[in-house]
């Protein structure tokens, strides 16, 4: 196990380097520091020096790959491959165009993310398989039927309008939650409210059709007639038999969205004014900071593979069926 | 010539997969094991009714892709013909009184007067603050509170008539070819379609379409006097909006795949097929693309794409071409973000279908690689293809909407449901509320999702041999 949580680490680091060497060609070398700063500071009239201490200021006037004026291991180091995109392995991002340390906003920002993305999943999850079970059991009727077409429907509707819809409803005509904003610590919890709601409510047609599936597949398999068979009542089949074998993919299904949680969602977060990485993001992408874009395209990688491994594991643990080699 | 046609990027593109789709279709229809699923699909009621809902947006998608600039009325001095360097496209000339129908500012659906108070001076001299009339909607109304609410029965009247009767000519018209071609009386077919007795479920494409032929009509009768859903924030009709924005939402559901399916079919198979090094090699290309997150690696992509514009802004003729590359760069970086799934999808089934006895015996009696992965192993992974294909449709058209409202979208000049929203998305807080540009986003994004995600539902049934004989 130990050795094959290693292998799978070890097999992280070239797609990691990947990544990197990705971000790398899209941000530096299709457009050259100079394109970025003529852009930052206005097309026209801009002068060579304005240029060039715009990239002083933010590290870019360094060499590409090779600095052949500094001497020794310098010149491999001091570079903006090793300078902007090396550094990111061990997790230093450097920081934004306003000064600040992207590092740093980022461990602040993360937990107004979490304080939305973990409530949306939990009750997300209980209701989606709450309700995914009652339609499975009064499958083939009319409830059934109802139910599919309602969610078909609800899946066709775009996250913005349940956003747009949520807000307008319950917090400009029924004044029950603030429409955006945030508070420091326990406080939040009333801005959580509404955007709980909403990321719960846009997440039911896809999630309860996706669960009702599963359900439907695992209750045409031989154990479950053999559970029949020998006289067990339709709701202790569907929840100690169907429940506990369809809770596999399920589970493995939440657990590699686990980690990207703390990315947090972008929509959701600056409609709600949430200051969490989503929202970051956002404001990053409509300033063009693309120091902060980098970091979170490296951190969102790292995130990911982190959720591959952690699925493989969640496997092994829940599915005896399964050996890792 | 009046006009001369203007190819863009995206157009030469749609053409290419219309051809490519008549092809398809050629070919299916000679091939028994390919007719079956699509029997499967035009026999299911809601099969047919979803096609020809999106039929009808793909006839107006194709309208709009046709582009030309006309010829100026006046020649220069030097006789020379000139052009107008505004490019328009069919459905521009077909919508032309849309167009052309300019109010100042907001004004709500079926207004007669603009939605806010404005300074008017009166013919005695003095200043009133009143809501002003509105230049074109319902203009033609003497006394628009008294005439009003009768004038719009009684064009939404004569639409109803309009629809009906070209409804009736394609309906008789089909019992007729239908009837010629079973060798059956008229009056027989006739009444076997309205009682649902045939195959093709004809009834319900028949009430479809109908449904969507009066639609047409009566808001087509209605628009030419009214803004039927209004107008925005700078006094453009917002119908109009809403049916240029088809054509965006369709290029991003098509085109992304068609341009991500050369690589995702290759590439899958090969890495299914041949194993070894190639299948390292590709499975650690699509692990590295795929972990990146799509939204950001989009903005990345496009923030980088907006550097080189600016700094290239003199390569680009005109916006319209500019705002076309732009969809075209986005269609690709969607298709580089969503063919990892397919990519994997196709690798396993490879891995499959290689063991299988006839591609042995195939690889036994020496028979190339190639030849192989075109006769044995790409017909039967075409199902896979295909399935794919209807059921990104739908994620795409939403996904679109998000982008724009990120502004990583499609250019903000083009027209595009998200682009509406986006715009549109601070008027629920005015008061007065101006509901109507997000609502009729909301319809028409809603109604051609929901139909996509129908049919894609239908077409994975059909196709999915697990399925059959269920």
């Amino acid at each position: 196990m130990t050795a094959y949580i290693v292998r799978r680490l070890l097999y992280a680091i070239p797609i990691l380097i990947g990544v990197n060497l990705l971000t790398f060609m899209l941000f530096f070398v299709v457009n050259s520091p100079d394109d970025m700063a003529r852009m930052h500071l206005g097309q026209k009239r801009v002068t060579e020096e304005a240029i060039q201490s715009w990239k002083a200021e933010r590290g870019y006037d360094r060499p590409l790959l090779y600095n052949a004026e500094a001497d020794g291991l310098a010149s491999l180091t001091d570079t903006i491959l090793f300078q902007k995109s090396v550094k990111l392995f061990v997790f230093q991002f450097g920081s934004s165009d306003d000064g600040r340390d992207i590092g740093y906003d980022i461990s602040q920002r993360m937990w107004p993310s979490l304080a939305i993305a973990v409530p949306v999943l939990l009750i997300g999850l209980a209701f989606n398989i709450s309700y995914a079970l009652f339609i499975v059991f009064f499958r083939a009727t009319y409830v059934d039927i109802g139910s599919v077409v309602l969610l078909v429907a609800m899946m066709s509707i775009s996250g913005l309008f349940y956003i747009i819809g949520g807000q307008f409803l319950i917090g400009k005509l029924w004044h029950l939650a603030p429409i955006s904003g945030y508070d420091q610590g326990l406080n939040a919890w009333k801005f959580l409210i509404l955007p709980v709601i909403v990321g719960v409510v846009a997440g039911i047609g896809s999630g309860t059709r996706w669960y009702r599936t599963l359900f439907l597949e695992e209750i045409g398999r031989d154990y479950v007639r053999t559970a029949r068979a020998k006289g067990l009542s339709e709701r202790v089949v569907l929840f100690r038999h169907v429940l506990r074998n369809a809770l596999i993919p399920i589970l493995t299904g939440v657990v590699v969205v686990l980690p990207l949680l703390f990315m947090g969602s972008l929509i959701t977060e600056s409609f709600f004014g949430i200051p969490g990485l989503g929202s970051y993001t956002i404001d990053a992408i409509s300033n063009q900071d693309f120091a902060i874009v980098r970091a979170m395209v490296f951190l969102g990688a790292v995130l990911y593979i982190l959720g591959l491994i952690l699925t493989d594991i969640s496997y092994t643990l829940v599915d005896p069926r399964v050996r890792l080699q | 010539m009046p006009l001369i046609p203007v190819v863009l990027w995206t157009d030469a593109l749609v053409f290419l997969l219309l051809a490519v789709t008549a092809l398809f279709a050629v070919w299916a229809a000679r091939h028994e094991h390919l007719r079956a699923p699509w029997r499967r699909v035009v026999r299911s009621r809601i099969g047919v009714a979803t096609l020809v809902v999106l039929s009808a947006y793909a006839v107006v998608g194709l309208l709009d892709t046709v582009h030309f600039r006309l010829k100026l009325d006046r020649a220069d001095e030097s006789g020379e013909v000139r052009y107008a360097p505004e490019v328009l496209s069919l459905l521009d000339l077909a919508l032309s009184g849309l167009r052309e129908r300019q109010e100042k500012t907001y004004s709500a659906p079926f207004a007669t007067h603009l939605h806010a108070k404005e300074a008017l001076d009166q013919p005695d001299g003095t200043v009133i603050r009143d809501y002003p009339r509105l230049q074109h909607g319902g203009a033609h109304l003497a006394d628009p509170e008294r005439d009003r609410a009768w004038d719009i029965a009684w064009r939404s009247l004569i639409g109803l008539v309009q629809g009906l009767i070209l409804w009736a000519l394609l309906a008789a018209g089909l019992v007729w070819w239908l009837a010629r071609r079973h060798g059956q009386p008229f009056d027989a077919v006739r009444n076997r379609i309205l009682k649902g007795q045939t195959q093709i479920p004809w009834r319900t494409a028949l009430g479809t379409l109908g449904l969507v032929l009066v639609l047409a009509f009566v808001i087509g009768e209605l628009a030419l006097k009214y803004h039927v859903l209004g107008t925005d924030k700078v006094g453009e009709d917002v119908l109009y909006q809403a049916l240029k924005s088809i054509r965006t939402g369709l290029l991003i559901g098509t085109l992304t795949t068609l341009i991500m399916l050369p690589a995702a079919i290759l590439l899958g198979i090969m890495a299914g097929y041949f194993r070894g090094w190639i299948d390292d090699l590709i499975q650690y290309l699509y692990t590295t693309l795929n972990s990146i997150p799509g939204v950001l690696l989009i903005a990345a992509t496009i923030l980088m794409l907006q550097v080189y514009m600016s700094n290239h802004a003199d390569e680009f003729a005109s916006l319209v071409e500019r705002a076309d590359l732009r969809l075209l760069f986005l269609c690709l970086i969607l298709g580089v973000t969503s063919w990892t799934g397919l990519c994997r999808l196709l690798r396993g089934e490879a891995l499959k279908l290689r063991e299988i006895d006839y591609v042995q015996a195939a690889q036994a009696l020496g028979v190339g690689h190639f030849t192989i992965i075109a006769r044995h192993i790409l017909p039967n992974v075409m199902h896979i293809v295909l399935i794919t294909l209807v059921l990104d449709f739908s994620g795409l058209v939403l996904a679109e909407a998000v982008l724009s409202y990120v502004n990583i979208g499609v250019d903000p000049t083009m027209n595009s449901w998200g682009n509406m929203i986006n715009s549109a998305r601070l008027e629920l807080a005015r008061d007065p509320i101006v509901w109507w540009s997000l609502a009729a986003a909301f319809l028409f994004m809603f109604t051609l999702v929901l139909a996509a995600n129908l049919f894609a539902d239908v077409v994975r049934d059909a196709f999915d041999p697990r399925l059959r004989g269920v």
